[in-house]
C-alpha cells in the first residue's frame, strides 16, 4: 500500500461534484481530506489517498480527465 | 534515513507549520503531518540577539554565510562556494528613466551559477550533508539545476537533475558540465512534477526544495540581510522582486524583519512590491481580484524562470504585499524584452527574463504612482542574460558589416548616421 498527498483545485462547474467520493468508489483507494476551502466560483482539497501505487495512478488520471487540477501538497517543484 | 554526520543548528529550535502552528524537530521533512500545510524554520530570537551585532557581522566573510548565525544550519562545514553578497549598485541612468531619484540594483547575477539560487542551494545542500544525505536532486529548468549541480560537485556528493525533455540542450549544459546526472522525463510539466514529488519519498536523496525545503527557502533571507547592510544598515522604502513560487519575495520581507527584531535596524517601513510576466500571473492576478486565493494557471511566456503555474509561496506572499503596502505588476512577453534591454542599455547588467519582468514591471508601478520618485527602492536582479540570451537576440541590432579598410568603416558609420570622425573635427 502506497501514500500520495496531493492538492485538488476545482473549477467552478465541478464545485458541487461529488468527485472525491467517486474516487474512492471507483477505485481502491481511501481518501483523507486534511484542508479544504471552498466557495461559490472555486474550491480546493488538500488529502491523502492510500491504496495500491497503480490503484492511485489510475484514479488521479481519472480526476486529471474530469477537469480537476491535480498537484503535490507542496505545489510546483519544477523551478526554473 | 541517512546516518547525520555533523548536526549543529545555531539558533534554530525547530520548524512549525505555517497553517496549524504544530511544532517538529529540525528533520529532513517539510509538510506537517496533521495538515500537510507547510514547515518553516523557528529561532531563539532573543539568544541570536545577544549573539549578533552589526560588527560580528561585519567582521564575517564576503559571503551570504557571514549571517551564518541568522541561518538553521552549521556554517563550518557549510557546502559553499561563495555565494551571496552580490553588488547593491545605485542606478541613476536607469532611475532617470523611470523616474526614481534613489534607485538601487541588487545583482545577484553576480553569484557563482550566475543566479539567486546559489543562495537557496547552498543552506540545502548544507543541510542535507548534516543530515548524511549522499545525493541532492532537484526539478529544474534551468538556473536551479546549475546550482544543485555545481553544489554537489563542491561538496563530492552525487547530483540528480530532472529536466523535461524538450528543454533546450543550451539550458542542459550548465548542470551537466558539473558532472551531475540528468534525467529528461518525456511528459507534461505536470508529470515531471508528480513523479518528483514521489520519487522524494521514495529515494534517500535530498530534493532540495521538497525534503529540504524548510531549509533552502531560509537561505533567499540573505538578500534581505544585505540589502539593509549594504544601504547602511536600513531597509528600503520600496523593493520589487520576480515572483514565481512566491518563496524568495517572502523571505526578503523576512529577512527584513528579523534584522528589526535583533536590533540590527529600525522597525521596517517597507513595501514589498512584485512582479511577475502575464503569461504565469497567478498571485499578481490574486492581487488585482483582491483574494488571498490563487487560480493555478498553465505558463506561457519567455520568462521560463519565473514560470509556476501553481506557486507554493503564493498565499504567503500575497499576505506580505497585503501586510506591507506593495503592490503587484503583471508584463507582457515585449516588455520583458524591454526591459531586459533598458537594464543592460543603463546600467551594464544583462539580466535573464527575470529581471526584464521586475525592470518593466517597476516601470509600470511608476506610471501608475504606486511607487513614489523619492522613495529609496530597491530592485531584484535574479539571474544573469547569458542562459536566456534567445529572448532578445532578435531584436538587438546587427553588427555594421564592412570591408577591412577606414573608408568602409567610416561608410557604415556614416550610413549608421550622426558620426563626426575624430581628425575631422580636430582639422576643421
Amino acid at each position: 500500500m502506497q501514500r500520495q498527498r496531493v492538492k485538488f483545485t476545482f473549477p467552478q462547474e465541478l464545485i458541487t461534484l461529488p468527485i472525491i467520493y467517486e474516487l474512492g468508489k471507483q477505485f481502491n483507494i481511501v481518501t483523507n481530506v486534511r484542508r479544504a476551502d471552498v466557495t461559490e466560483d472555486r474550491g480546493w482539497v488538500v488529502l491523502e489517498l492510500e491504496g495500491d501505487l497503480s490503484e492511485i495512478e489510475r484514479g488521479l488520471d481519472w480526476v486529471a480527465a474530469k477537469g480537476v487540477r491535480v498537484d503535490p501538497v507542496q505545489g510546483d517543484l519544477v523551478e526554473g | 534515513m541517512p546516518e547525520p554526520t555533523s548536526r549543529s543548528t545555531g539558533f534554530a529550535t525547530g520548524l512549525r507549520c505555517r497553517e496549524c502552528g504544530r511544532a517538529y524537530p529540525l528533520d529532513p521533512i517539510y509538510v506537517c503531518d496533521f495538515c500537510f500545510g507547510p514547515l518553516e524554520a523557528e529561532y531563539d530570537y532573543e539568544a541570536m540577539r545577544r549573539a549578533v551585532s552589526r560588527e560580528s557581522i561585519e567582521r564575517g566573510p564576503a559571503s551570504m554565510w557571514r549571517y551564518a548565525d541568522l541561518l538553521p544550519c552549521n556554517a563550518e562545514n557549510a557546502i559553499d562556494i561563495q555565494a551571496g553578497f552580490t553588488p547593491l549598485i545605485r542606478a541613476e541612468r536607469l532611475g532617470e528613466e523611470l523616474g526614481l531619484r534613489h534607485l538601487y540594483l541588487k545583482n545577484d547575477c553576480a553569484n557563482p551559477t550566475w543566479s539567486f539560487k546559489d543562495r537557496v542551494v547552498t543552506v540545502a545542500a548544507t543541510k542535507a550533508r548534516e543530515f548524511g544525505f549522499q545525493t541532492l536532486a532537484c526539478a529544474s529548468t534551468g538556473n536551479l539545476a546549475n546550482s544543485v549541480s555545481a553544489h554537489a560537485a563542491r561538496a563530492g556528493l552525487e547530483a540528480f537533475v530532472f529536466i523535461p525533455s524538450d528543454l533546450e540542450r543550451g539550458k542542459v549544459v550548465g548542470s551537466a558540465v558539473y558532472g551531475a546526472t540528468l534525467i529528461a522525463v518525456d511528459g507534461s510539466y505536470d508529470d515531471v512534477n508528480r513523479l518528483c514529488s514521489e520519487l522524494t519519498g521514495r529515494y534517500p536523496w535530498a530534493f532540495v526544495n521538497v525534503n529540504m525545503r524548510p531549509y533552502y527557502s531560509e537561505g533567499s533571507k540573505t538578500l534581505g540581510y544585505e540589502v539593509a547592510e549594504q544601504l547602511g544598515w536600513r531597509a528600503p522604502d520600496h523593493c520589487i522582486v520576480p515572483l514565481a513560487s512566491g518563496s524568495l519575495y517572502v523571505k526578503i520581507w523576512k529577512g527584513l524583519q528579523e534584522l528589526a527584531k535583533l536590533w540590527l535596524i529600525d522597525s521596517v517601513h517597507t513595501k514589498m512590491s512584485g512582479a511577475q510576466a502575464a503569461g504565469c500571473s497567478p498571485i499578481v492576478t490574486a492581487w488585482e481580484a483582491g483574494t488571498l486565493n490563487i487560480r493555478p494557471v498553465r505558463p506561457k511566456t519567455i520568462a521560463k524562470s519565473l514560470a509556476i503555474g501553481n506557486p507554493a509561496d503564493g498565499y504567503y506572499a500575497l499576505r506580505v504585499m497585503a501586510e506591507s503596502g506593495g503592490s503587484g505588476a503583471a508584463v507582457a512577453d515585449e516588455e520583458v524584452v524591454a526591459g531586459i534591454e533598458l537594464l543592460a542599455r543603463t546600467e551594464g547588467i544583462f539580466a535573464e527574463t527575470a529581471g526584464g519582468v521586475v525592470i518593466s514591471g517597476l516601470r509600470r508601478l511608476v506610471e501608475a504612482g504606486r511607487v513614489g520618485r523619492d522613495e529609496v527602492v530597491v530592485a531584484f536582479i535574479t539571474g544573469a542574460g547569458l542562459k536566456t540570451q534567445e529572448a532578445v537576440a532578435d531584436t538587438l541590432a546587427p553588427p555594421l558589416h564592412i570591408e577591412p579598410t577606414i573608408a568602409s568603416f567610416e561608410q557604415a558609420l556614416g550610413d549608421r548616421g550622426g558620426f563626426e570622425p575624430q581628425a575631422a573635427k580636430l582639422a576643421s
